[in-house]
């Protein structure tokens, strides 16, 4: 990232200031660069969209979630129910609204602990070198050669008892998604922030830093991390749609969150039955998880762009 | 190659026993007593479950535990399915076969779609096909397999009423006529999981290609005179190849995990859908050994991408 300004600018800047280009900052400079990136923007733009629907769509459809009504049972869009209804003739509108809630909140808390576990191993790896560093660095081939959807499915089995007894079965199922997803998503960014703590603490501002008597731990947070966090930051939006897609599977196998709780990938579930009569049901729920893991997809490219330009893919 | 090959299956070894180290710890650490159900049930009185637990061993110190665990496992040992009343490994020497047609075939459809599309990307950056290429590959591997399987269900199978959505084992034809029935069958999950791969691929065959199409010794085979298909499968294809594998074999948990949800929507009676069900029904050994199984059927993958590594790029067999 630092070397992603032009080093001609500041040199103008110095010299003739008037008729050239204005000092752009680093915000700016990237924002500029993302917007070139149309689908993107775009992406941006329906995310955006979906999350205010999320977070504001109860109020404004104030339509209980389990109203149900036998006599409207597997309706398809109208006006009384824009989403249809599904074999109770629960308003689909106001559980996808609902759902979308714990749905995108999973793949933001999930990606916040494969973030904070990776940053933490990277950097301890990277800073450490020596024995600690291969150690962790074994660790983290080993996390990525397990199978991760048995060894979640396993877990959630194991645990989702206990942990549903300590803190009810909302909260606690919920806990345990995010461990788990974020528990197996953290190895790439590990390695990442491993990678460019050894180049970085090689550079020279870092020797400077440390010739000035700067501690290890000053290094670390003020000088390496800061500018290790550009690859990082794109990581962490792919592994937003990653646990979106985990969270949706676990629940489309019936092993999420309780039937009561009607995450996208838990209606997609109960829709699959009912796919020759009422196929609004799963096109609508499958749909919410495909447009929101697409447009992350497409702004984690976007950032890569901005943030990481050396990396192609 | 043959003491490449040998480390290996050295290397494999500690990954194996590390991957059952996670195992058992998770089972160790979970909450409950596989005997609880017997403690519940007045029929049972407790001497008997005490003996019992005796005999399995459940108060052995730790570590004691597991190298009986590991030694039982590694013999194919694997105790005995709660609900289908059969040893564990025949159920699942009776599973792993359509599994393994499965994942395997839809690996070689995933390739026949990656490698051209990729490379034909790679030749033309920024052209229109790439662009569309490059918007389908998103597309498909946004799209999750549980919701491309509904899809592909509701199209094929409701709609036009062309393919089976039940996969079943005990098909009532012979011949060639088996064989059609099969492939018909076959074609959905296969497809469902070949696409997901696929499109995922034809990104890494992509830049993989890219990185390699502007060095100069691609332009010195050009300049020779080489056809340009020679060039981009005998120069290119083979150099470009070598990241490619490294990230496929990075993948393949994610082709297992991928493959249990296939088998779970199409009914494939294969681990996968072995594995759902018997956790549905708590029948930890069978979980257990699935998982196990699972882990090893990705080591042997990891194993085969490193003998191809080691074919494609010779200085690793022989450093």
């Amino acid at each position: 990232m630092a070397g992603s300004t032009p080093a001609s600018l500041t040199a103008d800047a110095g010299g003739a200031r008037e008729g050239l280009a204005p000092q752009i900052s680093p915000a700016l400079d990237a924002w500029r660069r993302f917007r070139r990136h149309r689908l993107a923007v775009a992406s941006a733009i329906v995310l955006l969209v979906m999350a205010l629907a999320v977070v504001l769509g109860p109020t404004l459809w104030p339509v209980s979630i389990n109203d149900i009504d036998f006599g409207a049972r597997l309706q398809g869009p109208s006006a009384a129910h824009p989403f249809g209804t599904d074999d109770l003739g629960q308003d689909l509108l106001a559980r996808m609204l609902y759902g979308g809630r714990i749905s995108l909140a999973v793949g933001l808390a999930a990606m916040v602990v494969s973030l904070v576990v990776g940053t933490l191993i990277g950097a301890i790896a990277g800073t450490a070198r020596g024995s600690i560093d291969a150690g962790l660095m074994w660790l983290t081939d080993l996390f990525l050669s397990l199978p991760q959807l048995p060894l979640l499915l396993l877990i959630i089995y194991l645990f989702r008892d206990a942990l549903k007894g300590l803190v009810g079965p909302e909260g606690g199922v919920f806990i345990l998604v995010v461990a788990v997803i974020g528990g197996f998503r953290w190895m790439p960014v590990a390695r990442l922030v491993r990678a460019q703590f050894l180049s970085l603490r090689e550079k020279e501002f870092v020797e400077a830093a440390r010739a000035l008597g700067a501690t290890t731990t000053r290094l670390v947070l003020r000088h390496i991390l800061p500018n290790a966090l550009g690859p990082v930051i794109v990581a962490g939006t792919i592994n937003v749609a990653d646990a979106i897609i985990a969270e949706s599977t676990l629940s489309f196998l019936g092993l999420g969150f309780p039937p009561d709780i009607p995450t996208w990938g838990r209606l997609l579930f109960d829709a699959k039955d009912y796919l020759d009569i009422a196929p609004h049901w799963a096109l609508i729920a499958g749909a919410a998880i495909f447009l929101a893991v697409l447009a992350i997809n497409f702004i984690g490219d976007g950032l890569r762009d901005v943030l990481d330009p050396r990396r192609v893919m | 190659m043959g003491r490449y090959l040998l480390r290996r299956l050295l290397i494999a070894v500690p990954s194996l026993l590390g991957i059952s180290v996670v195992l058992f710890t998770v089972l160790a650490l979970a909450p409950g007593d596989p005997f609880g159900d017997l403690a519940s049930n007045p029929a049972v009185p407790p001497e008997v479950r005490l003996a019992l637990r005796a005999k399995f061993g459940m108060d052995d110190p730790v570590l004691v535990r597991y190298f009986h665990w590991l030694v039982a496992m590694l013999h194919g040992d694997w105790g005995f399915s709660f609900v289908s009343r059969v040893d564990v490994d025949t159920l699942i020497w009776q599973r792993l076969p359509a599994t393994l047609f499965v994942v395997g075939t839809s690996q070689i459809l995933a390739l026949l779609i990656a490698l051209p599309v990729g490379v034909m990307s790679a030749t033309r950056p920024y052209s229109l096909f790439d662009q569309i290429a490059n918007t389908f590959a998103f597309i498909g591997f946004s799209l999750p397999t549980f919701f491309t399987g509904l899809l592909f269900i509701l199209l094929f199978s409701i709609e036009l009423d062309w393919l089976p959505f039940v996969y079943r084992s005990d098909l009532a034809a012979t011949g060639w006529r088996w064989y059609w029935e099969e492939f018909r069958q076959a074609i959905m999950p296969i497809a469902v999981l070949g696409m997901f791969q696929g499109a995922s691929w034809t990104r890494y065959v992509r830049s993989a290609v890219l990185d390699v199409i502007r060095l100069d010794y691609v332009s010195t085979a050009r300049a020779k005179g080489l056809r340009e298909g020679k060039v981009v499968v005998k120069h290119v294809l083979r150099n470009a190849l070598i990241p490619v594998v490294t990230l496929v074999a990075l993948q393949m948990p994610a082709v297992f995990g991928g493959a249990i949800i296939t088998e779970q929507i199409f009914r494939v009676p294969g681990i996968g859908s072995l594995l759902i069900s018997s956790i549905l029904a708590n029948d930890t050994p069978v979980i257990m050994a699935v998982t196990f199984v699972f882990a090893c059927l990705v080591i042997l993958f990891n194993l085969i991408a490193d003998i191809l590594y080691g074919w494609l790029d010779p200085r690793i067999a022989y450093r």
